[in-house]
């Protein structure tokens, strides 16, 4: 039956052209901020994952990285996936990667400084890699970039053709005292990434999380 | 420097423009002749144009409905000749499966009217009579004896004798004549049976009859073609459209069944062949579920054009009669090996459901909520059953796909006319329209002139104006065109 089958998609392969990969595969890397003030965000962000996962079709790729005090590097991924061309395995996958997740939320420690600017560059040689049809960049953060003394953030990004989304932005105690630090802060990060190519969009409302951003 | 600067030949505006205008007008009254004729020429040529293409159009239309007829009486020949070989092969089928007994039903007449007739002689049989010298003993033993013993003993014996002799005989008749009953009794069974098979041959011959009948009105039907007679192509016509509108409505049905077909095949196949890869912009897992149906449509085809059902492939219906045979055998075991194996793909599907059914709920936490589902095999066997029977459903979309094709070609022949019928009234209508719009110019332009021509008028009051007259007769010869 199987060789049926091969024979009847080798003559539909024949009438049409070569099978391509799917150009419409998604490629999604989330940051997650684990600095003193917003590791206890954690577990909206675990949710937030759970609903992508739900969304995320075979063929796609998503991975979840975790930002401290030097983000741009591959130790700090937690969980990795490009799923499975067959369903069934893509959903053992999913499985597997809630699994990852929910044991590094249960054993996570507050990061010392945040270096968002390193994840991103993380999530866009990773996403560069996948050569993904669309391609999202997820920041769960307050936006507050926190360097530790001797690390290099200030070059450019190359964000041509990804979309990045920051999520659940909040307030920092002294934005309360002056909210233009909290204005300042998400429009230098447009600006960012807007002049590096790529698309912003901050959605702070978690509780109707609007996933049209996955594409 | 503007264009008003430029042409400003006088101080003021207003003098400038009237200037202007006498120039204008001044030319166009001495080219007004020529503009005329080219006017006229350019609305004459654009009508002859339109009436020419209207022409042109009106004989394609000609000729298609030429084409539509011969297609219309073609297919009608065809039907016609197909039902008249059915009703043959029907009569023929009849004639040997009762009439090729009519050998047997004749031999066992016979011998029920030789065992009748045997029967009947036995039964005409007379008992037999009192012996004849019963009457002479009789008298003899009524003598009288005159005292003597001798005597009367003797004639006593003679007539104790007598007595006997009659009681045997009367018994014996009586036996004979309970035989004779017997065997009367014995031929009832053998006259009904000689009626059953009287009644049986009666009805053989009034199917005949019947037969005959429908195959004269076919005869009759397929006459009227063969004379292209306006009744036959008025039959043709009814029978064409509502071929066509009834194959359609069948073939949106049947769409609707291998969609659904579709969808049943279409997510497990993604487990087979891969989900990820696109052809253009279809995933494989798709087109190879696609591939699957259209693979079963297609055996389906074949399976009726080798049962002589259909006759969309004339070169399946010439094949040797133990070819199509064998080729019976080897689409429909292609037909029930891809419905099996679509309804293994459809219990997959529901794995494959379920399961991501309980990841969804596992990565929302709410993995309790799937442990109930205690009737879901109601639905896997529904999806089975309907994955097995649908490919053999499917079968029968040849009978409607013939139809359509052959009362499509009918239809959008005649759709097509008609379409040329209207493009040539449409060029018509045009062609008329241009003429008068030339009229309506020449006018306009002696508008525009109206100075130098009332000057003229002024100057040549008692001469008809040459221009006028002119203009009128080609203008006249234009439209009477």
């Amino acid at each position: 039956m199987r060789q049926l089958l091969a024979i009847a998609v080798l003559l539909a392969t024949g009438l049409t052209g070569c099978g391509e990969p799917n150009s419409q595969s998604r490629g999604i890397y989330m940051l997650m901020d684990t600095s003193g003030t917003y590791s206890e965000e954690l577990q909206k962000a675990r949710l937030i994952i759970n609903v992508i996962l739900t969304r995320l079709d075979t063929g796609d790729s998503f991975a979840v990285a975790r930002i401290d005090t030097g983000s741009f590097s591959e130790k700090d991924i937690i969980a990795k996936a490009t799923f499975d061309e067959r369903p069934s395995l893509a959903n053992r996958q999913k499985r597997v990667f809630q699994e990852a997740l929910d044991n590094f939320v249960a054993t996570v420690k507050p990061a010392s400084y945040t270096d968002i600017t390193g994840g991103v560059l993380q999530a866009a040689e990773y996403l560069n890699e996948k050569n993904s049809g669309r391609k999202v960049v997820l920041i769960f953060s307050d936006l507050a970039e926190d360097l530790k003394d001797g690390y290099i953030r200030d070059i450019p990004l190359e964000l041509d053709g990804f979309d990045v989304v920051a999520l659940n932005v909040t307030k920092l105690g002294s934005d309360n005292i002056d909210p233009r630090d909290y204005m300042r802060r998400l429009e230098a990060w447009r600006e960012r990434v807007e002049a590096s190519g790529g698309r912003w969009r901050v959605i702070n409302d978690l509780d109707r999380l609007d996933t049209g951003f996955l594409g | 420097m503007s264009f008003w600067n430029a042409i400003s030949i006088t101080p003021t505006s207003a003098l400038t423009a009237f200037v202007c205008f006498l120039i204008f007008t001044t030319a166009l009254y001495f080219t007004r002749e020529p503009a005329h004729g080219i006017i006229l020429l350019l609305s004459r040529a654009m009508h002859r144009a339109m009436r020419l293409a209207a022409n042109a159009i009106l004989r394609a239309e000609d000729r298609l409905h030429a084409r539509n007829r011969q297609v219309l009486l073609a297919a009608g020949r065809e039907a016609e000749e197909r039902l008249i070989e059915r009703e043959f092969e029907r009569i023929d089928s009849t004639v040997r499966r009762d009439l090729a007994q009519c050998s047997v039903l004749e031999r066992r007449l016979s011998e029920e009217i030789i065992k009748l007739e045997e029967d009947h002689s036995r039964s005409t049989e007379v008992p037999p009579a009192p012996p004849g010298w019963l009457d002479a003993v009789k008298a003899v033993a009524k003598i009288p004896s005159n005292g003597d013993p001798v005597v009367a003993d003797i004639l006593g014996d003679i007539g104790e004798s007598l007595g006997k002799a009659q009681d045997r005989a009367i018994a014996e008749y009586k036996a004979a004549t309970k035989e004779r009953h017997q065997q009367l009794s014995a031929m009832l069974p053998q006259w009904r049976n000689v009626q059953k098979l009287t009644t049986d041959l009666n009805k053989n011959v009034i199917t005949l009859l019947d037969r005959s009948k429908v195959i004269d009105r076919h005869v009759e039907n397929y006459e009227h073609i063969l004379q292209k007679s306006d009744r036959a192509l008025r039959m043709l016509e009814a029978s064409a459209l509502t071929n066509f509108f009834i194959a359609t409505l069948v073939m949106v049905i049947a769409v609707g069944g291998a969609l659904i077909n579709f969808h049943l095949i279409a997510r497990p196949m993604a487990e087979m062949v891969g989900n990820s890869s696109a052809l253009g912009t279809f995933r494989i897992s798709d087109v190879a579920a696609l591939v699957i149906i259209m693979v079963e449509v297609s055996m389906g085809l074949f399976l009726m054009e080798s049962l002589r059902i259909t006759r969309l492939f004339p070169v399946i219906g010439a094949l040797p009669d133990k070819l199509r045979v064998r080729m019976i055998y080897f689409t429909f075991t292609i037909l029930f090996i891809l419905a099996s194996a679509e309804a293994g793909l459809a219990f997959m599907r529901e794995i494959l459901m379920q399961d991501e059914l309980a990841t969804n709920a596992l990565l929302r936490g709410q993995a309790a909520v799937l442990l109930s589902a205690e009737f879901q095999w109601i639905t896997t066997a529904a999806q089975m059953g309907l994955s097995f029977i649908l490919p053999f459903a499917l079968i029968f979309v040849a009978i409607p796909l013939e139809m359509f094709v052959q009362s499509a070609r009918t239809v959008l022949g005649y759709f097509a006319s008609a379409l040329l019928k209207v493009v040539a009234v449409f060029l018509r209508v045009f062609g008329n329209v241009c003429t008068y719009m030339g009229g309506v110019m020449v006018t306009f332009y002696d508008l525009l002139v109206f100075g130098p021509l009332w000057l003229e008028g002024r100057l040549t009051k008692d001469r008809p104006d040459a221009h006028e007259i002119k203009a009128n007769r080609v203008y006249s010869n234009e439209v009477v065109s």
